[in-house]
Order: structure tokens, then C-alpha cells, then sequence
């Protein structure tokens, strides 16, 4: 009974760096293609990636998350094909974590989507708009099958809510550098940095991994000096969107965002 | 006839409330909150000055004065005999929420929650619209209280309901046309929440319906009920009775909370929500939540939705843009489950059968919404025969909807209508004066809606 979040993350930590976790919506510009675009992440440095589950209402992703996603989301991609994607990333040799609204693993039903995901290799779920208070069911489903759960944390979460929301994560927490939804930013401010250190401080144990905005080499050695992962999403997906459907093409430059992005990680900037 | 019986009590938030929602916003297995960890301070925070807020006689004083003063309250309670005798020759009568101040019954909350605004100290409120009654309202309570007002609508329903586009941006308002997804009110209240949750330090979301995270759906409810504690009382004090059944058009839900309320622990009052039935609910194409939906999560809230097997929400169809949504509050999902209440969807045909007929018979033009209300009393009154006695909420007035309608008969333009064109329905007390048929040949004619 071990968590493959923790692991990976106490792994990378060891070796005096921080994580590199790529997010990717399965099914742009096909599912094939998302998935190709994935393993090119891992095999250019990507230690998690988180595989996105299309969804019709992102009210947590920018511009340029939702225009991939509608393009799944209108292809009729569902949790089969999520699953698929989560198998190729754990053979390519990474840790796939499911990233996903709430309502489609409640349509699948949870303790199904349990068993499945455990089945497929998954580590566990990252909920953008599941809060620990709402998530008594997939707590328990994700005990039995022995996945993670990594829920957010917030630059507006009060101290009493960082001590139960990590209390109720495996894996890692993920913190949100600011108020706002996915998208690049140029600068990622210095609230981050407080959040991260206010999460450690009530939650000495858990792995902190710092997403929302990050899109370069510079951005990850600066967030790699102070959190345990850096979470890049959105600039994996305009690197995608900007192949045009191409397949090959989106998936080489999601493996050159990539190997730039795990120079960042290793070259970290002390805090 | 005198209202002087119902003028508002001072405490008239905290009258027997419901035994739901649960301290977290649960209606039974319904509502909570499924937002993100970003936004849950802020609910929090609403939570609880809005739970100071309706014990406070000092706010309670100044909520009463502006219904009073400014939307115009208490609504009065109009019987409609004429439109009645179409109605299987039941008793109807309309809770006129039209005759409010900016034409609906969306500025019974709207007022609440800009005070609430103002107590929490922010300067900026946003909202969606559908119809862009919730966004007038808005627009309306912001430059009341100068407050700066952004407001999210579906670039659809900014053709739709052109004139309420104009009326916000006259009040001051900022109008975002949203052009992601189906163009439509759930669009509009993604790009709400995305906004409210960069802005949040200085900016409210003035939710506009019993939808959404905790607290909105009992806030919103306690600021609607008025409604029904009003009306409640009106019925009894002329008829001495209650009525038969209490109707009104559901969307997201509020005006009909706001009338069912009061009612909820009479039970020999049978509740019933009219839902969009667009085209039919066996045509896919409606938004009938409860009837032709299932349970499940969106914008932060558990209830029935319109969605397929993935959990992708699916987009819905009506005429009326104030119900073109697919989800539903979740007190509706409960009142459902528990069988207080029922709910039926009625057709775009129908309704605008009914709003032809209301036009035509008492000199009122009703906004399509409540036409989806009328609709149901035509069908109920028939069912229960001469001695029911039916009470339904007028949501909303017309004049939003002239374009709309004007199409739908085969009036031409809204500004140039022909005399004598199209809807024909010199009201006899037959049955069913404007056909089904008729009103989809006048569709037809007039081209799609
Ligand atoms: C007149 C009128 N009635 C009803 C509605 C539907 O909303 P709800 O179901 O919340 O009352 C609207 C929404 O715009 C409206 O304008």
C-alpha cells in the first residue's frame, strides 16, 4: 500500500530537483494523438503527466484548455479513452494521474472508475472541483483500490483549510499559484512561494506541487526552487494547438517543451 | 381589494423555513458546493454575513423599504376570468411579478444580494443572464447602490433578447457576449465563475437563480420566497382558503421556489414546476431538467441535469431564453424525490398558445417564461375541472419577448406589425382557440423562432 505519487516525488527530491508534471486533455486533436503527445512528454523528461478528462464545463481552465477540450469533448471521448491513455503513459514509463471535473467519474460511477483506474496503472485523481468535504465517496473508493487523491489548495484557503484539505491528500497537494484559471502567465508572483511555504508549514509530510501559469524553463527553475513539482498545462496544449492536428508534429514539440521544461527543474533557482 | 393584510412582515426571511438545506447546503442528497478550493473562502465568507444579514433588523428595515419604495411590493394578486375560461373553467389567478420594477421577479433577490455586496465591502458585482432579466436587475441594483456591474450573457440570448442588452448597457452595465459552448445561459455562467474566481478580492458573483454552491441556492431562495409568503396570504384573505395548486415555470428554479415556499408545509397544495419543453421532451430537443434528465454535478451543485454517458452536459433548446438552461436548483431536485412537488414540461407551442391567449383575454403580455406557467394552469384546470382554484406565478412581462413573439405568429417585424396579421385569436371560451397547429403554422410562416 504505497502511493506512486509520493514515491515518484520523494524520488526526484533525492535527487535534489523537482518534478516535472505535464498536463495533456486526452482526445486533441484525436485520441491518438493525445496520447502520442504524452508519451513524447515522458520520453523528454515528464515524470507525471496528468491525463485530462475532457469535460463540457471547465469553469477552472482558460482559453486555451477549453478550446482543445470542446474539441474532444464534441469527438465524444469518455472514460474508455482516458483509460487507454493512462495505460500508454504508465508503459511509457511515467506515473499517470487522472485530472477531472467531477461529474463524468460520477456518470462512469465511482467505485467503477476506481477499480479501472488502479487496473490501468493509474496513481489517483487530481479534482479540480472536488473539495475533501464533498468527496466522501471517492475517499472511500480510492482507499480500497489504493489510489492517490490530490485536491487544491488555494492562495484564499485559510489556515484551518490547508490543514484539512491536505489532510484528506495522498500523493501530493496541488497549489494553485494564484487566483485565476489555467493559462500562461509571464510572471508566476510571490504568492505561490506563500503558499507553499503556509501548506508546508501545517502539513510537514505531503509532497506540495505548484500549477497554474508556468510555461517556461526559467518559470519551472523558479517555482522548482520552492515546491516539490512544477505543473505546466496550458503550454503543453498550445504547443499542440499550434500543430493544427498535425500528430507528429504536435507531439515533437510536446517533447521539446518538455526537455526544456526538465532543464528548469533540475537548474533550480534557491528560494 | 386591499393588500394592506400582506404588507411584509419585518422577519419575513425567517418565517417557518423549510427544514432544509443542512448547515453545508444539502437538500437532501442535493446541492453542496463542487468549486474550486479558490472560491470557497468566498462562499464561505457570503455564507456568513449573509446569515448576520437576515437576523439584522438594521438590514431587514432597509430590504423592506427598498421592496416597498423601489420594486413596488407587495405584487398585486389578479384573478383572470376571460383567460380562465380556457382553463376547463377553473379559477386562476396570477401573482404578478411583472409589475415589479424592471419587469420580473429577479429584483426580489437581486436587491438582497447587492446589500449583501455592499456589507462585505466589495465594489464590483458580476452576473450571467439568460433572458436578461437577472442582468437588468443587476445592472439596475449596481447603479442603485453604485456598484460596478459586469454582466456574462450567452452571445445567443444577446440576440435573443436584444432589447434587455440595451437596457443593461443604458444602466451602466458592461455586457459580455459569451461566445463558448452552446452561446447560452450555462456559458454564461462558466465565464461568470472564471471571472469571479480571478476577481474575487474585490468583486461578488450576484448569482441569478436557486442554482449553484452553497449558499446561493437558500439565499436565493429566502430573498424569492416573498413571493409565496405574499401570495399566500392575498389567496387566503379574499378566497379563505388555499389555493388548489400553486404553478409556476421553472429554469434554474427561483421564482418558483420564491412562490412554493410558503406553501411547502400545506399539504393538500399541489405544487407543480412547468419546465421548458422546447420542441418535446422526446424530440431531445428541451430543457426539461427533472423530467427528461438525471442526477448528477454541475456548476456546483449536485441535481438533476440534462447530460449523456460521458457526464458531457447537453446543451438544451427553448423558445424562452430564461428557461434555456440544463441544469435545475437543487431544492426542486429534492422536492421532486420527496414527491412535495411535480413537475411537468410544456412545449414552445403550448407556451406560446398560452401567451397568445393571455394577451388576447386580459390585456397582459407575459414574458415567455411565464407563458411555460399559464400553459400548465390550461392543462391542470382541465384536469381538476370548474371548482379548482389555481394560483401561478406571472414571472415576468412580455416586452423582451415582442420580437420573439412577433416572429412566432407571423407579425413581421417587431417594429412593423401588420394589422390583423397572423394571430388570429378572437377569444371564445372553445377549447384550445389558438391550435397547436396553428401556432406552428404561424412559427413556420414567420420563419424558426
Ligand atoms: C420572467 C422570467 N421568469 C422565469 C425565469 C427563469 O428563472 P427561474 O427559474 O430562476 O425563475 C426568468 C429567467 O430569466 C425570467 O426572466
Amino acid at each position: 500500500m504505497s502511493s506512486h505519487l509520493a514515491e515518484v516525488l520523494a524520488g526526484t527530491k533525492a535527487h535534489g530537483r523537482a518534478a516535472l508534471i505535464a498536463y495533456l486533455p486526452v482526445g486533441y486533436p484525436s485520441v491518438e494523438g493525445s496520447i502520442a503527445a504524452m508519451v513524447a512528454a515522458v520520453e523528454n523528461g515528464a515524470d507525471v503527466v496528468e491525463v485530462g478528462v475532457p469535460y463540457s464545463d471547465p469553469g477552472m481552465d482558460g482559453p486555451v484548455i477549453q478550446q482543445a477540450v470542446d474539441v474532444a469533448v464534441r469527438a465524444g471521448v469518455g472514460m474508455r479513452d482516458v483509460l487507454r491513455a493512462v495505460e500508454a503513459v504508465a508503459d511509457a514509463g511515467a506515473v499517470p494521474v487522472v485530472m477531472t471535473y467531477w461529474n463524468p467519474v460520477e456518470r462512469y460511477g465511482v467505485d467503477r472508475f476506481a477499480a479501472d483506474l488502479a487496473a490501468a496503472g493509474g496513481a489517483g485523481t487530481i479534482t479540480p472541483d472536488l473539495i475533501p468535504e464533498e468527496a466522501g465517496p471517492w475517499l472511500a473508493a480510492a482507499e480500497e483500490h489504493d489510489l492517490d487523491r490530490v485536491f487544491l489548495v488555494a492562495p484564499s484557503s485559510t489556515d484551518a483549510r490547508l490543514a484539512s484539505t491536505t489532510a484528506a491528500c495522498r500523493g501530493f497537494v496541488y497549489a494553485a499559484s494564484t487566483m485565476g484559471v489555467t493559462g500562461t502567465r509571464a510572471t508566476v508572483g510571490d504568492a505561490a512561494e506563500r503558499l507553499v511555504g503556509r501548506t508546508r508549514a501545517v502539513a510537514p509530510g505531503l509532497a506540495v506541487c505548484v500549477g497554474l501559469g508556468v510555461s517556461d524553463a526559467a518559470q519551472a527553475a523558479q517555482v522548482a526552487g520552492f515546491a516539490d513539482g512544477v505543473i505546466v498545462g496550458s503550454a503543453f496544449v498550445r504547443t499542440v494547438l499550434d500543430a493544427d492536428g498535425d500528430v507528429q508534429r504536435g507531439a515533437a514539440a510536446a517533447g521539446r517543451l518538455a526537455a526544456e521544461l526538465a532543464t528548469g527543474v533540475r537548474d533550480r533557482v534557491p528560494a | 381589494m386591499t393588500t394592506s393584510a400582506v404588507s411584509p412582515p419585518e422577519d419575513r426571511l425567517e418565517p417557518p423555513r423549510p427544514s432544509w438545506p443542512d448547515a453545508t447546503g444539502h437538500f437532501g442528497v442535493f446541492g453542496g458546493r463542487f468549486v474550486p478550493e479558490a472560491l470557497v473562502a468566498a462562499l464561505d465568507e457570503l455564507t456568513e454575513a449573509y446569515r448576520a444579514m437576515r437576523v439584522d433588523p438594521a438590514f431587514l428595515a432597509e430590504f423592506a423599504q427598498l421592496q416597498r419604495d423601489y420594486t413596488g411590493r407587495p405584487s398585486p394578486l389578479t384573478e383572470v376570468p376571460r383567460f380562465a375560461e380556457h382553463c376547463g373553467g377553473a379559477r386562476v389567478l396570477l401573482k404578478r411579478e411583472d409589475l415589479n420594477h424592471t419587469g420580473s421577479h429577479k429584483i426580489n433577490n437581486v436587491l438582497g444580494q447587492a446589500l449583501l455586496t455592499r456589507r462585505i465591502g466589495k465594489q464590483r458585482v458580476i452576473a450571467e443572464t439568460g433572458a436578461g432579466q437577472h442582468g437588468v436587475a443587476t445592472a439596475t441594483a449596481a447603479a442603485l447602490l453604485g456598484l460596478s456591474c459586469t454582466v456574462y450573457m450567452g452571445e445567443e440570448d444577446t440576440r435573443r433578447q436584444a432589447l434587455n442588452v440595451a437596457r443593461m448597457r443604458l444602466l451602466g452595465a458592461e455586457v459580455v457576449p459569451v461566445t463558448t459552448g452552446s452561446r447560452t445561459l450555462k456559458d454564461a455562467i462558466n465565464e461568470a465563475f472564471r471571472d469571479w474566481v480571478t476577481n474575487v478580492e474585490t468583486t461578488n458573483y450576484v448569482f441569478g437563480t436557486v442554482a449553484g454552491p452553497h449558499p446561493f441556492p437558500e439565499m436565493v431562495r429566502d430573498f424569492q420566497r416573498v413571493i409565496g409568503d405574499e401570495a399566500r396570504a392575498q389567496v387566503l384573505e379574499r378566497e379563505g382558503r388555499l389555493p388548489d395548486a400553486v404553478l409556476a415555470c421553472v429554469g434554474g428554479g427561483s421564482n418558483a421556489i420564491g412562490i412554493f415556499t410558503a406553501f411547502v408545509p400545506d399539504e393538500g397544495v399541489r405544487l407543480l414546476g412547468l419546465e421548458a419543453g422546447g420542441d418535446g421532451v422526446e424530440s431531445g430537443r428541451h430543457a426539461a431538467t427533472i423530467t427528461g434528465g438525471s442526477p448528477g454535478v454541475l456548476h456546483g451543485a449536485r441535481s438533476y441535469l440534462l447530460q449523456d454517458d460521458n457526464g458531457q452536459t447537453v446543451e438544451s433548446h427553448s423558445i424562452s431564453a430564461g428557461l434555456d438552461y440544463p441544469g435545475v436548483g437543487p431544492e426542486h431536485s429534492h422536492l421532486h424525490d420527496i414527491g412535495r412537488a411535480e413537475y411537468r414540461p410544456v412545449t414552445d407551442a403550448e407556451a406560446m398558445e398560452a401567451f397568445a391567449l393571455l394577451c388576447r383575454t386580459e390585456g397582459i403580455i407575459p414574458a415567455i417564461e411565464s407563458a411555460h406557467a399559464l400553459a400548465g394552469a390550461m392543462r391542470l384546470g382541465r384536469e381538476l375541472g370548474p371548482d379548482a382554484l389555481l394560483l401561478a406565478n406571472l414571472s415576468g412581462r412580455g416586452d423582451k419577448d415582442v420580437e420573439t413573439a412577433s416572429r412566432w405568429f407571423g407579425l413581421g417585424d417587431a417594429g412593423h406589425v401588420e394589422p390583423g396579421a397572423g394571430m388570429d385569436t378572437d377569444q371564445r371560451p372553445t377549447e384550445g382557440a389558438v391550435s397547436n397547429d396553428e401556432a406552428v403554422a404561424g412559427r413556420e410562416a414567420g420563419g424558426a423562432a
